[in-house]
């Protein structure tokens, strides 16, 4: 090991540098993505994109803030690829613009800007949208459906007329409907069986989309850009909730190892509950925070009538926050902790 | 009788400088519910005027003799008792619309805005004024509720006036939007209500930011010349 002696110089830590950085960490989950559903994601990316800066641009005129310092922060960017990953692939165009709007408007700017905000603005998109338009919100393309490129791009845009063959549900809504029209009388591993939803260990082709996300977390742990505690409170959440409850009824609540690579849980565990402005700013609390919110959202996930419920514990959590964050103050340095 | 300068206040207090939707935020039940749409909004708060009119008539004529410590409950029965006329009303005349605004008819007895002018305003003036300060507090909340009615009506649904048949029945609602616009239905759900009065309420700040600003700036100019020189 080598020995300096201080004074020693630290990189500067820009929002712009960890939001660079975020981006890079989505590539690996986008890349399984456009395997998995097609290229038509990089297009919703991109749409997703011209929407959140347009919407920033908007907000900071109105509020004469300089454009350049702001749009040039990344920050709109990564809440605008969130919204699309998040978002149906074959979502029509209008329906991110709708969710982007609402997500740099309403949740972001109207409570104070960057920094200010108490509630995750991806995720406010994502509720608003699924309760406006739950149709449109739930219809998944199949997995193995191979649509060129240019009918997925006359979906998105409005030139084909949306017709039921091209939606599914996803793995995770499938299962709820299919236990739910078995009465009793279905078990998890025969609706699992059907290999046109089911991959490995979890969705077909979902799952490698959620290593993905994963991978891209794991290095962002690795920069040192988000802390262990969310995620690893989020996966434990989720985890020890699917355990107990697999454990006592295998025939009707799935895998663990299924919930863990479904929906958003990968998503949520490494990009959304780490959001430095809306979640915990205590390890303790992040902890806290990801434990509740993993718990929250396989509850509404497995019990609710929404596809997925990691938004809504998200955003039920981000109310929480103030509260977790007075309780878990860590004691300062060179005070025993108050008892 | 009462002078036109009184009147006058007594006017925009009610539909602007007092707005009780936008200014004093009371009576937001009945606003969440019921202005889903442009008629529902109108026509209860039309109903909510006449209570409010003949309460406060009634209850500054009688102001001097109702004991002090029992007043509320005075007040609410004599509110009650007109609620229920209007509640009657509406079932006889309006039967459509009394089945869709429901519970929210009967509940302007609980509607903060009614007691609170009887409390705040009835109570303490002669009989004229206080039944011009109810008529003018309800036109501040009609237009009000027609607004945001109107508002959550054509971005939710992209039509106004549905319903207005149950009111007039040879009227059609107009379909504003084309008909294939979806609808945001967050617009018709309580959050929307919410967001848009929030809305209002910034756009009625603004404006009295603005005129207040402009009256100020004569008043300023000398004092910063004054500063230079």
């Amino acid at each position: 090991m080598d020995f300096t002696t201080p004074p020693y110089l630290l990189k500067e830590a820009s929002v712009q540098r960890v939001m660079l950085q975020v981006l890079a960490a989505l590539l690996p989950g986008i890349g399984a993505y456009v395997w998995v559903f097609g290229p038509i994601i990089l297009v919703q990316i991109a749409i997703a994109t011209a929407a959140v800066l347009a919407s920033e641009a908007f907000m900071l005129k109105l509020r004469n803030k300089p454009l350049g310092l702001f749009l040039g922060d990344g920050s709109a960017i990564v809440t605008g690829w969130l919204i699309a990953l998040a978002f149906p692939p074959l979502a029509p165009w209008w329906l991110i613009v709708v969710g982007a709007f609402f997500a740099i408007v309403i949740a972001k700017h109207l409570y104070g800007g960057l920094g200010q905000n108490p509630f995750n603005p991806a995720m406010i998109a994502f509720a608003v949208c699924i309760v406006s338009f739950p149709a449109l919100m739930s219809q998944w393309p199949p997995v193995d459906l191979k649509a060129g490129f240019a009918d997925q791009l006359a979906l998105v845009f409005g030139f084909a007329p949306r017709i039921d063959v091209m939606s599914g549900a996803t793995p995770l809504d499938a299962l709820k409907t299919a236990l739910k029209l078995g009465e009793g009388n279905t078990t998890v591993a025969t609706v699992m069986a059907n290999a046109q939803t089911f991959g490995y260990f979890a969705g077909k082709g979902w799952e490698w989309i959620m290593v993905g996300y994963l991978l891209g977390g794991l290095w962002l742990w690795q920069r040192k850009i988000i802390s262990w505690h969310g995620p690893a409170g989020f996966i434990a959440g989720i985890a020890l909730i699917a355990t107990v409850l697999w454990l006592w009824q295998p025939a009707d609540f799935a895998t663990p190892l299924f919930h863990l690579f479904s929906g958003g849980t990968m998503l949520g565990a490494f990009f959304i509950v780490t959001d430095p402005v809306s979640g915990c700013t205590t390890p303790k609390g992040k902890l806290i925070f990801g434990f509740a919110a993993g718990l929250l959202a396989y509850l509404i996930r497995v019990f609710g009538g929404y596809p997925d419920g990691v938004a809504f514990a998200v955003l039920l959590l981000n109310i929480c926050v103030p509260l977790i964050d007075m309780y878990t103050q860590p004691p300062v340095f060179g005070h025993k902790g108050s008892k | 009788m009462i002078a036109r300068e009184e009147f006058r206040q007594i006017a925009t207090n009610g539909i602007w400088k007092q707005n009780t939707s936008i200014v004093q935020i009371l009576g937001l039940c009945p606003l969440l519910a019921v202005t889903t749409n442009l008629v529902n909004g109108a026509m209860l708060s039309l109903a909510t005027i006449v209570v409010m009119a003949i309460s406060g008539l009634a209850i500054a004529s009688l102001r001097n003799f109702i004991p002090h410590e029992i007043r509320i409950p005075v007040f609410i029965l004599i509110v009650a008792a007109l609620v229920t006329v209007v509640d009657l009303l509406f079932n006889a005349n309006l039967h459509e619309l009394y089945l869709v605004l429901g519970i929210f008819i009967p509940l302007i007895v609980t509607n903060c805005i009614v007691l609170a002018r009887v409390e705040a305003f009835a109570n303490k003036n002669p009989p004229i004024q206080s039944t011009f300060d109810g008529i003018f507090m309800g036109i501040g909340m009609l237009w009000t509720l027609s607004l945001l009615g109107g508002l959550r009506e054509l971005i939710g649904g992209g039509t106004l006036f549905s319903g207005i048949d149950m009111v007039f029945p040879g009227l059609q609602p107009l379909q504003v939007l084309p008909k294939d616009y979806p609808g945001l239905l967050l617009a018709i759900l309580p959050p929307g209500a919410f967001i848009l009065l929030g809305c209002m309420i910034a756009w009625k700040n603004w404006i009295e930011a603005r005129a207040a600003a402009r009256q100020q700036r004569p008043a300023l100019t000398p004092a910063i010349d004054g500063n230079n020189a």
